[in-house]
Parts: C-alpha cells; structure tokens; sequence
C-alpha cells in the first residue's frame, strides 16, 4: 500500500509531574478508516487526543499528519491540520443559535452578517450530505443532548475537518441515538473521512472500528484489526489480566417479599408528575433491575426509596409501612431501618468531594455509637474503620487522609459502596453502580452485589446500561414516563426487547423504525417537523 | 410641574446619566466577556483625578480626557493581570483597586496641589468641557414644545454627553453583529468552546477588560471636568456600584443599560432638584430625596429585576480541564 497514513504518531510522551500519562505511543492510522482507542479511564487516552488537538505539548515524540510531519503547538494549528475534535463534555455557547456555535472562530471577516449567511448555505449542504439535520436557528440549550452532539460535528466538518476525533460519543447518548451516530460516522467514512473513536465500551468498538488500539496504563499495548479480536481479548489487554465480563452467579432463591411499592406516585418541583403509579416487590436474595432511558422516573424512584424526596403511595418494608412525608420520612430514618442506598450521582449525593476518605465514609452514620465518644466524635475510630473498609475493598489510593476528589471514578464508587454494604442492609438501593467506573473495578463491584443478594438480601439496581441490567438482575422491570412498562426475565428478553421498552413501545414483535423510537423519548432523530 | 420645570429635570437626567452610562457599558464589556468589574468606581475616580489634575495643570482639557483614560485603562489592566494572568478572585481584585484609588487620588492631589485633596476649579476655555449648541438650536428656540425640548433638554451638552449616548447603539452593534463580538459574548459564557475553536480567551478578555477601562476614563474625565468644574475626593459617590446595578437591571444589554442609567439619572435628578418635598402633608427630608437612587439600587437588585441571567463563565478564571 502506498497511502500515507493519515494519522501517524512516533513515540509521543507526556508527564503530568511525577505522572507518565503518555509513554513512547506509536500509533497509525489509515485514512478513511474509523480506529477505535480504548482504555480504562486515566490509561492515558485524553491526554493523547488532547496533544493532537494542540491542548498540551508533548514532552518527545513527533506527529505526522497525512505523511507530513506537522507541529501541533495549538488548536489552531490542530484545526488548520484538518482535526476536527468533539469533546466528551460539548464545547458549545448555550445561548447561541446553531448557526452563532458552527461559525465561532471561523468567521470569514470581521462582520456578521455574511459570516452567517454563508455558514447556513454550507450548513445545509453539509446536513444533506451527512444526514446530520439540525435547525441552524435553534439555540443549543432548547437541543436534546444526541442534537447537540450534531452540532459539534458538523462544526467540525465546517472547519474542514479530515480527521475526526470523537472522546466517549455515546456516554450521554440512548441506545437509539447511538446507533444513529455510528451510522452517521459510517458516513463520514464512506466520504473519506477518518474517526477515532475513544471510549471504554467495548461492545462499541467491535460494533463500529476497522482497528482498535489498547491503552494501558499510558503505554500503548495493542493495536489489531477489529475482526480480528473479540470483547475478552480486548478487556484482558486493557486490564493486563482476564476479566469476567459476564458475571459469573448462581440462580436466585428468592425468599419473602422485602420491599413493597404500590401505587407511587410523585409531583416534582414544577408540578410535573415523575412517577405515575409506580408498583413493585423486591424479595430477599433477588436482584431487580430497573431499566430505562435516563429521566423517566428511575431517579425519583430511587430518591423516594432513600427518603430524599417525597411521594404518595404505599410503601412497605418487611410488612411495615414506611412513612413517605411526616416527620419520619428522612434518609436516616430509611437508614436506620436497613435500607442503604448508593446513589445514583455519587458527587452529589454520595460524596463531599473536598472531604477525606475517613469523613466521607462516616456520613449518614455520624450517630453509630463506635464512632463516638460521649459528646465528641471517636475520630480514631472511624479512621480505623474506613481503612478496615478501604482494605476490604481494594480502594487505591489505601489512604484514608485522601481528599475524595483524589480517587478515580472506580475507587470514589468503591468508598461509597463500603460504606454503604458495610451495615448489612435488608434492602440495597443502588443507581448507575458502575458510572464511569473502570472494567476491572465494575467486575469486583458486581462481585459485590451478588454476594449482597447471595447473603439474602434484596437489591435494587437501577441503570441505563442494559448490558449490566441484563447480567446482573434476577428480574428486569422497564421504566418509561414514570410508569413501570412491564417485567421480564433476563434469559427470556434481549437487547432489543427492552430497547423498544424503553420507548414506551409494547407490541415488540413488529418492525419498529428508529424515527419512532427517537419521538416517543422526545429526541429529534432528522430534521425537526 | 410646568413644562420649564419638567425640561430642567430632564436636562439634569441626561447629564447625571452620562456617567453612569459609559461605566455601566464599561461593565457590560467586561461581564460579557466573563471578567466581573465591581473596580468600575476606582476606574472612574483615578480618571476623573487624572483628568481634572492634567487638565488644570495643562489647561488642556483633551490632555485631561486623555490622562483620564490612560490612568483608567492602568487600573484596568492591574484588574486583567490579577484576574486573567494570575487567575485571582476577580471580586477582591475590584474591592482593592477601589480602595486604592480612594486613597491614592486624596494622596496625590494633597502632595500636587495643596488644596486639601482637590484639584483647582477649572473654568471653561482652560480644562473644563464645553456645552456645545446643536444647530437651529437658536433658531427653533420659538418653537412652541420642540423649541424647549430640543434647545433646553437635548442641545448644550458637552461633547462627553453625546458619546456616552452614542455608546449604546455603537455597542450593540459591536456585541452582535461583528466577529469580535460574538467572541466576547462566547468568552463569557463558555471559555471552552472559544479555547477549542482556537482563538485565545487570554486575548479576548484583555481586550473586554481595556475597552472598559477607556469607557470608565471617559465617565471619570467627564464627571471632573464636564459635570463638576474639578475633581474632589471621592467625587464618583458610589456611581460605579449604581452603574454595576444599572448593568443587573438592564440584564447585559446595551439599549436596556440606557433604560436603567436614564432610570437613576432621574431619581438623582429628582433627589437633587427637590430637597425638600411634601407629600400627603408630610415633609419628606431631602437626605431621603438623596438617597432614592440608592435605594432604588436595593429594591432592584433584592428581587424587581425578574430573573437576570449573568453570563455564565462570569467571575471564573479560565483554566484548560485535562
């Protein structure tokens, strides 16, 4: 062959400190191919992405772009290179018009007017061409979160981006609009452009790349031909050891009914009703998993259940009513009658993110007699607890004088769950357990909820990954528009099943058209009507 | 209230709103582009020294303007280098410039002039700006209504007064229908975004930051040596602060900002013309009448304005995420 790559990278590296996030990584890739980079996180993949887009300067290495060796000292030079770059987190004005973001830093002049004028011609081109509709007109904050997404590439096409680098596309997308960017991606492929894909989905990267390369640690440790590879090669290279990724559990023995939901219902602050008659039973040693696109009613359930938010119905634990507004309807009255919950946003909700490890691991149970000392608290004691519990649950960094801001995703989880698992609650309430959390730290959590269940106990998981749904629950319920849309048991329902569920679409035998699905969960997928 | 009377107040509105009105678009540029600038006060104190200073020992009052705005523009680069360099909380960074040039004016005027911290009065033709007479202003003077209005009200001004009003329009001309203010605008509201097109935030700010320090040069300049005949320690009396409640108010936007600057020239205007007032048989002290702009001030921002937006990058320093 003798096309130049279109991206080639010899033996960049990058150090942070005494941090080696980037160590001699060569990489090629070949024009018109889309080539998937994944790693868990802090493998060092963003801060490649970021010296190619000019945000940091490497400390060695050399860049070549369509066989041409380029300097890349700033995201102008990224930009005129022809690297177009959509961030995880958009960089989009909120208040601005489509139209404002697309033309932001490439204006044709000093004035306006004929600035934009020009971009809507190109913009309509560009959305004809790739299927990329959007309303030039629309601000970006009236835009669903898949639309805005469009945005950023098509201000990316707009620049004349070749060269398209997308960081985690789909981590704040439903199944169905992320099935509609990697047909758009296809697109983009067909017309020549090159991808990569960064993300640690690996159910992604076999679905989409042509070549996948492995980061580890900083270093690079893999590069191979999709089709050539499967998902458990793949997590084995990323972890440097074999993952489970089923997790491996024995069938269920349900006991008595634990936690009895009838009729719930909740009006949130601006009158809108979240849960609309929500019923269900989890039983001892049973796992039930809520599945459901994010906001239709799963938060709030969870919030009910915790006893930060109030609600009307009837909620019973092990037969005793529990109080859903009086004075009795607080997390530590929850708390105290064996209902942990480990919330689904766990900086918010879960954590104080400037605390120590040792405070963090203490809130909530502030009361707990081994903590205190008469009037004062038993620091001591608590401290020797949380590194009791940071042992038992492989926190890194094991020290308890650790800011919580200082642990990664996986180990900030991993505090929360010791925390909460640690007082053998009846019942366990738990949201999104492996958000944002590394492969290898998902197997163990998982670990740890079916021995949770395994000890007799109920759980209930709500999550929007329907890969975890569907490994993990002894029975899935699907959530749509505060409404339970009906029960399943994982070995007789798949993907798609409860995909269309998901949508509010209950007759899931017919051939049912993404545009449908993209309405009922109010995502514009094409042009607006 | 005759016509006479009501003109006269009008008169003294637009003259009592100029100031107020080039430091509330200074603040505009400067918000807008994400900096907060509660210096604006200092800004126009040490240009209204400066200017008043230069002009009487110069006789000049163009040296004084341009004094006035160079001295300005250095208060509002120390503001930049604090709060865009160094990353520096951008309110502290306004509360010690408004100290500094509360004590630094006194100090230097005492030292120059010996007059106790003020600078000599300035006369018209040697250091003060003159009102200048729009044409037919004479010749319409017959005119019944139109006579008045456009003679008394909208003719002799100086010259600082008609900038100031054409600010406005040439504002928002500047914020939203050129490239440089789409940037600025964007800067304020997501520093990312403008960081990941490729065009310097660093920049930009600066820029926002100078062009509100050659705004607040001009209200200093003006209030020195147009309004009052010389500068007298701390003569700006809290206008930057109003100007900054006027920018709330006008939620950001230039032709609002003229609204509310009108708005408390008004109130001053009344609170200055009406010492005392009765009202329903009851004598209202003129310390009242006198304190109505600052009231106002309070009423508006404890809750009249209606949700104001600020822009949402404001207050925060840039710094790259990794």
């Amino acid at each position: 062959m003798t096309t130049a790559p279109a991206i080639e990278l010899k033996g960049i590296s990058k150090a942070f400190g005494p941090v080696q996030a980037n160590k001699d990584i060569n990489i090629r890739v070949m024009p018109g191919t889309i080539h998937g980079i994944i790693g868990e996180n802090g493998a060092g993949k963003s801060t490649l992405m970021s010296i190619l887009y000019g945000f940091y300067k490497a400390d060695a290495g050399e860049i070549f772009i369509g066989g041409k060796k380029t300097a890349i000292p700033d995201s102008q030079a990224a930009i005129a290179a022809g690297i177009g770059m959509v961030f995880q987190h958009f960089k989009l004005v909120e208040n601005f018009t489509v139209l404002e973001n697309v033309v932001l830093g490439a204006e044709e002049g000093a004035w306006l007017t004929p600035s934009l004028a020009k971009a809507r011609k190109l913009l309509t081109e560009l959305a004809a061409e790739y299927e990329l509709n959007v309303d030039p007109d629309a601000l970006i904050q009236d835009l669903g979160v898949g639309m805005q997404q469009r945005v950023e590439i098509l201000k990316a096409l707009y620049r004349q981006a070749e060269i398209l680098i997308l960081d985690e596309p789909t981590g704040v997308l439903t199944p169905a609009e992320a099935d509609h960017l990697f047909r758009i991606l296809e697109g983009l492929r067909a017309q020549g452009k090159t991808i990569i894909l960064i993300t640690h989905k690996l159910r992604e990267i076999m679905e989409v790349t042509d070549t996948v390369s492995v980061m580890r640690r900083g270093e690079m440790t893999a590069t191979v031909k999709t089709a050539e590879t499967s998902p458990e090669l793949l997590a084995e290279l990323m972890v440097g050891r074999k993952v489970l990724l089923r997790v491996d559990k024995v069938p269920a023995k349900p006991g008595k009914t634990v936690l009895s939901v009838d009729n719930l219902r909740v009006v949130d602050d601006k009158g809108v009703e979240r849960l609309r008659g929500v019923s269900l039973n989890v039983r001892a040693g049973e796992i039930l998993g809520i599945a459901g696109v994010a906001g239709n009613g799963q938060s709030e359930l969870l919030q009910v259940l915790g006893g930060i938010r109030t609600g009307t119905g009837r909620i019973t634990l092990n037969g005793e009513e529990i109080d859903l507004t009086g004075k009795h309807s607080d997390a530590g009255t929850r708390r105290a009658r064996g209902i942990a919950h480990v919330p689904e946003d766990r900086h918010r909700e879960g954590l104080i993110l400037d605390f120590f490890a040792w405070e963090n691991v203490g809130f909530g149970y502030h009361h707990d007699p081994k903590y205190n000392r008469g009037l004062l608290m038993d620091n001591d004691a608590l401290r020797r607890d949380t590194e009791a519990k940071i042992a038992k649950f492989d926190v890194r960094p094991a020290d308890c004088w650790q800011t919580a801001k200082n642990f990664s995703g996986g180990n900030q989880q991993k505090l929360v769950i010791a925390r909460e698992l640690e007082r053998n609650p009846d019942l366990l309430l738990i949201g999104q357990p492996t958000r944002g959390v590394d492969i290898g730290a998902i197997e163990f959590i998982h670990q740890q909820i079916v021995a949770l269940r395994d000890a007799g106990k109920a759980v209930l998981m709500v999550s929007v990954e329907l890969d975890e749904i569907l490994s993990l629950s002894d029975r899935i319920a699907v959530m749509f528009d505060g409404r339970i849309m009906g029960e399943r048991l994982p070995h007789e329902t798949n993907e798609r099943e409860l995909g269309l569920m998901m949508a509010g679409i209950t007759d899931t035998d017919r051939d049912v058209p993404v545009q449908e699905v993209a309405a009922n969960l109010g995502h514009t997928v094409g042009a607006k009507p | 209230m005759d016509l006479n009377t009501l003109i006269q107040i009008l008169d003294s509105t637009i003259r009592l709103a100029t100031p107020l009105l080039l430091a509330c678009l200074a603040g505009l540029f400067s918000e807008r582009a994400g900096v907060f600038d509660i210096g604006l006060e200092a800004k126009m104190l040490v240009a209204a020294f400066f200017s008043a200073a230069v002009a009487a020992s110069t006789g000049s009052v163009w040296l004084g303007l341009l004094a006035g705005i160079a001295a300005s523009m250095v208060f509002a680069l120390i503001h930049g280098i604090a709060s865009i360099t160094f990353r520096g909380d951008q309110l502290i960074s306004g509360v010690a410039l408004n100290f500094l040039a509360s004590g630094m004016t006194v100090l230097i005027a005492r030292d120059w002039f010996n007059q106790g911290g003020r600078t000599p009065p300035l006369d018209y033709g040697s250091g003060r700006f003159e009102p200048i007479t729009l044409p037919y202003a004479d010749a319409l003077a017959g005119v019944p209504v139109l006579g008045p209005v456009y003679g008394g009200m909208i003719s002799g001004h100086s010259i600082l007064v008609y900038v100031a009003f054409a600010m406005v329009p040439l504002t928002w001309y500047i914020l939203f229908r050129t490239r440089f203010g789409l940037r600025l605008r964007a800067v304020g509201e997501n520093p990312g975004a403008v960081d990941t097109a490729g065009i310097s935030v660093v920049r930009l700010r600066y820029s926002a930051v100078l062009i509100a320090g050659v705004l607040c040069g001009i209200a200093g300049a003006y209030l020195a040596t147009g309004l009052a005949a010389g500068f007298v320690r701390d003569m700006t009396a809290g206008r930057g602060f109003i100007a900054l409640a006027a920018l709330i108010f006008a939620k950001w936007r230039p032709w609002y900002a003229l609204g509310a600057c009108l708005l408390f020239g008004l109130l001053d205007a009344i609170g200055n013309r009406y010492q005392s007032i009765e009202l329903l048989g009851i004598s209202v002290p003129a310390q009242l009448m006198q304190a109505l702009p600052y009231i106002l001030t309070v009423v508006i921002l404890a809750g009249f304005v209606g949700k104001a937006i600020p822009p949402r990058a404001g207050g925060e320093a840039y710094v790259k995420e990794r």
